[in-house]
């Protein structure tokens, strides 16, 4: 009996310890699941799995007091073992070990590991750790991966299926302006007016100012904007009046220069084209402004013309020049800027009629008919838009009674796959959350 | 020539870059050449400083119509441009003290530095400041009661206005019945904000869009080459 008082008494020291051991460490995350990235060109891995159950951010937990302070997971430390290489050998060295590819924080349940290559095979397992450096068990992934290159991104189909829907019909109108057939657009009033505008600086003899925005020669609204000053530099030519062009970019500049110069040259006034009136000013905003505001309360030109992409500055120079009398016509593609322009500017281009103004002024018949084009796409998607009101309409007043019917598939389909960046899909599948994607 | 090979270069790299966004395998080609640009846009910065500073010489020289405000020009941009060069007061970089220039261009304390803190940052915040009296001069004009839209206009930026501060609240606390609280200018700003304007500025948004798609296309098929100087 007295022999084997020590062998019990090691024997509850030993559960005890274990079980002190046991209660120290966190819970282990769960259902570690890893799947090649869709839609990618097989560089990453996606990783998933539901939190542990020491995690004070895991929803589930009823009550978080409930959690033993010395267990709350810090960190979740996430392994991987390389097995295969893309030609199917074993690897060897570093990467057949397992070893630390990120510390994801508590609360995080995903991570994706965009440091694998195209090809080969990993296995990937996950611990929680908590403050004390506790580690759980480890969980491993059931099934291992390899990473795959697709060679088309479908969740982006139905954004392949828009443009070139779209793009037929601009390809179409195109042809049917090349065959000859009449094409009606109607009258912007801003475009007509920058003859107007013109013939009034050189009237009073005073300059044209033409700014094209603040931004680089590779936004579209800067491209646009430089077909206008083409017009506006042959007409300039044509009457014989100044025109002043200050730029915010350098590659702005250079590009103006060719325009204007082609401009004056196709005018038949190539003598009178003054390249320093094309200038660069600086990148910096607002001392940009100061520049051409300056210029403008010194020079006081006749007509002020912004074709481009503006943000805070559009008020300060349109307010200037409706400070020194100019005619003014302003264009931009800024949603935000433009109550501005329509505030202190006589004629505006909104949006899509500034777009439209390079076919608008050349006449050309093949660019008119882009514009029709343009305008079915138009159709097109309000077509989409009044589809989509009439199923939000539809499950907004049957909600109570028929949420999972077809006017609620026909809305998540439309949102997650039209509009969102789930792909064709199929309809009816999938989610069907109705408050859609923000993409 | 001169315009047939900038013509290619834009079709070529347009239509590369937009099938490239269809396919993963070429998602980086949008990146390379972003990075072209940056190189071309850092050369074209020379040929930008280059210009500036001939054409203010050239005022000074002929002595034109403010020629004064050139001298500081040139002063200012061949100061900034020596400090941030030579990194004028930017200790070198502790992990390699033996590069003297080593350190960060814009290190607390440097020559650069002050430029920016004490004179670009003040300057800046000033024609920032501007803005206010100008929209307060726009919103007189835009929003005198011409006419109908003028006066809906009028109406509802004093509506906004007012909601958007505590006016809008106590301007009907204690007398304004509890169905009709939706009636409050800070209630009826929401309402503005969330149905019409977002309303509206959708449709602008649709418009613009759809006018970048069809620029864009024009611009690739070559149909529209204005941009290169010619109609």
């Amino acid at each position: 009996m007295r022999k084997r008082i020590p062998f019990i008494t090691a024997v509850f020291a030993t559960l005890a310890l274990a079980n002190v051991a046991t209660a120290q460490a966190p819970a282990p995350p769960s259902d570690l699941s890893v799947q090649d990235t869709p839609d990618d060109s097989g560089k990453s891995v996606d990783l998933q799995w539901s939190l542990s159950n020491t995690d004070i951010f895991n929803p589930l937990l009823a009550d978080v007091t409930l959690v033993d302070p010395s267990t709350i997971v810090a960190t979740y430390s996430v392994e991987r073992i390389t097995t295969l290489d893309a030609n199917g050998k074993e690897v060897d060295g570093e990467d057949s070990q397992w070893r630390v590819i990120t510390e994801a924080g508590a609360g995080d349940s995903s991570f994706v590991d965009r440091t694998v290559e195209l090809g080969w095979t990993y296995n990937y397992r996950i611990c929680a750790i908590d403050n004390q450096g506790d580690a759980s068990n480890w969980v491993e992934a059931t099934t291992t991966v390899v990473p795959e290159m697709q060679m088309f991104d479908s969740s982006k189909a139905w954004l392949a299926i828009f443009m070139l829907v779209f793009g037929g019909f601009v390809a179409y109108f195109i042809n049917e302006a090349r065959s000859g057939k009449t094409l009606w657009v109607r009258k912007i009033a801003g475009l007509e007016a920058i003859d107007e505008a013109v013939g009034r600086a050189t009237e009073m003899g005073r300059p044209v100012l033409f700014v094209t925005g603040i931004q680089d020669i590779n936004e579209i609204q800067t491209l646009a904007g430089l077909t206008v000053l083409s017009r506006v530099a042959k007409t300039a030519a044509e009457y014989g009046a100044q025109i002043e062009v200050p730029t915010c970019r350098s590659l702005v500049m250079a590009a103006a220069r060719e325009t204007v110069e082609s401009a004056y040259l196709a005018a038949g006034a190539p003598d009178a084209y003054q390249p320093d009136k094309i200038h660069y000013l600086t990148d910096e905003q607002f001392a940009f402004v100061a520049g051409v505001t300056g210029y403008m309360v010194r020079e006081e030109p006749a007509a002020c013309i912004y074709m481009g992409g503006f943000y805070a500055e559009s008020l300060i120079l349109a307010e200037t020049g409706n400070f020194i009398g100019a005619i003014q016509v302003a264009g931009t593609a800024m949603p935000s800027q433009l109550p501005f322009f329509v505030a202190s500017c006589d004629y505006t281009l909104i949006g899509e009629e500034f777009f439209a103004a390079s076919a608008y002024l050349s006449g050309d018949p093949l660019q008119i008919g882009s514009l029709k084009g343009q305008d079915y796409g138009k159709f097109f998607s309000v077509l989409i838009l009044v589809i989509g009101l009439f199923f939000a309409t539809t499950v907004s007043l049957t909600q109570s009674t028929e949420s999972a019917g077809f006017g609620s598939g026909a809305l998540g389909y439309i949102n997650n796959n039209m509009l969102g960046s789930e792909g064709l899909g199929s309809f009816g599948g999938g989610n069907t959350d109705t408050e859609g994607d923000d993409s | 020539m001169k315009r047939t090979v900038p013509l290619i270069i834009a079709i070529v790299a347009g239509f590369v870059l937009l099938i490239a966004n269809f396919i993963p395998f070429a998602e980086s080609w949008g990146l390379t050449a972003q990075e072209w640009f940056n190189i071309l846009a850092v050369g074209a910065m020379i040929l930008g400083g280059g210009n500036l500073l001939k054409l203010h010489l050239m005022k000074v020289s002929g002595q034109r119509k403010g020629w004064g405000y050139s001298v500081v020009t040139i002063v200012c941009f061949i100061a900034t441009l020596i400090i941030g060069m030579f990194k004028m007061g930017v200790n070198p970089n502790p992990l390699t003290p033996d590069y003297a220039w080593s350190g960060y261009y814009l290190e607390s304390g440097s020559g650069l530095w002050w430029i920016y803190q004490h004179m670009v940052v003040p300057l800046t915040s000033m024609m920032f400041a501007m803005l206010a009296f100008y929209v307060a001069t726009a919103a007189f004009r835009a929003f005198r009661a011409k006419n109908t839209e003028a006066t809906l206009l009028l109406i509802t930026a004093g509506v906004v206005l007012l909601g958007r501060t505590y006016a809008g609240v106590w301007l009907f606390e204690g007398w304004l019945p509890e169905s009709m609280q939706w009636l409050r200018f800070d209630n009826l700003t929401v309402w503005i904000m969330e149905i019409p304007n977002t309303g509206g500025t959708r449709a602008i948004t649709i418009g613009i869009a759809l006018g970048v798609v069809a620029t864009s296309l024009r611009i690739l098929l070559g149909v529209d080459r204005s941009y290169l100087g010619q109609d």
